[in-house]
């Protein structure tokens, strides 16, 4: 599985279609990737397992999300406590 | 761009605006049918040759039943075809996001590297002579041509819009929301837009323009302005 998932990431180009998320708004398809991202590292660190997989997550979320919402310049933003958005 | 005193859509570069712009013939040609019908039947009338003395008209009301029918079946076909055409799930070579400013773009290729850059207006001052007036931009969005790309929308104060006729892309620019449109472009060249959501004074003075080239240009383009 981790080899797939390092070849599936030297693979990666852009953020594939997420059948999650097929119609125009694609703010929940960002929101969910950088969500994911975390978890994945935080689950990953508890048990010391290899983070490698969560890269595909951060790669997506990267690909997605406008580099303000993530860097917490812009108003609109990620902060952990706040509502996701709809 | 458009021209002087154009009347007609820009030269399709996208699949999606050739279709667009087949189907706006199309239509077209329908709507003039109709009109010189129309016409036909006002002049005849006007000149007193047409005269009813019946009460009992199935024939006609048949006609004039079905004649319509088929009229919209033609014109509801190439739509719905195009419409769903436009929502065909595609896989992005490049993912590319907008943000509108008041009152410039920014934009970013973070697939692979973090390449951001704004775009501004060139004001008319400083324009070269030849360029195009309250189109040229300082930085243009470079794109590989032929390539499926997916644009991601999004506004950072009010409400934008990001347009490129010649590619048949409109998309809205909400704050907090990103908008997802696909394009390939067929052919390399240079394509003009403007922001086509009011957003204050200088909402005519923001374009867009979209440059579209052969991968290795694209790929040498993006290392040189990440470094």
């Amino acid at each position: 599985m981790a080899e797939d998932i390092k070849t599936k990431l030297e693979r990666y180009k852009t953020a594939p279609f997420d059948s999650r998320f097929p119609n125009q708004n694609q703010t929940r398809n960002c929101w969910q990737n950088y969500l994911d991202f975390h978890r994945c590292e935080k689950a990953m660190a508890a048990k010391g397992a290899d983070a490698t997989p969560c890269q595909w997550y951060y790669r997506v979320y990267k690909s997605l999300c406008p580099t303000a919402w993530v860097s917490g310049v812009s108003f609109v933003t990620f902060c952990p406590r706040r509502h996701p958005p709809a | 761009m458009a021209n002087h005193s154009q009347f007609g859509f820009q030269d399709a570069s996208s699949p999606i605006m050739e279709e667009l712009v087949e189907f706006h013939d199309h239509a077209l040609m329908v709507a003039l049918a109709i009109c010189s019908l129309v016409l036909y039947l006002l002049a005849l009338m006007l000149m007193e040759k047409l005269s009813s003395n019946t009460v009992d008209a199935q024939e006609i009301e048949l006609i004039w039943t079905i004649l319509p029918a088929i009229v919209l079946i033609m014109l509801a076909l190439p739509s719905l075809q195009i419409l769903y055409m436009m929502d065909e799930i595609n896989e992005p070579d490049l993912t590319l996001k907008a943000i509108g400013h008041q009152w410039y773009w920014t934009y970013e290729y973070t697939d692979f590297k973090d390449l951001t850059f704004d775009s501004y207006m060139i004001p008319t001052m400083d324009l070269p002579t030849g360029h195009f007036r309250l189109l040229e931009v300082d930085h243009r969005v470079i794109v590989p041509m032929e390539s499926p790309i997916r644009i991601i929308v999004t506004a950072n104060d009010v409400l934008h819009a990001w347009a490129v006729p010649a590619l048949g892309v409109k998309t809205d620019a909400i704050p907090g929301r990103l908008n997802q449109t696909p394009f390939i472009t067929t052919r390399p060249g240079v394509f003009y837009g403007q922001c086509s959501e009011i957003c204050g004074a200088n909402h005519s003075y923001m374009p867009i323009v979209v440059e579209s080239a052969p991968l290795t240009f694209f790929e040498h383009w993006s290392s040189l302005m990440s470094s």
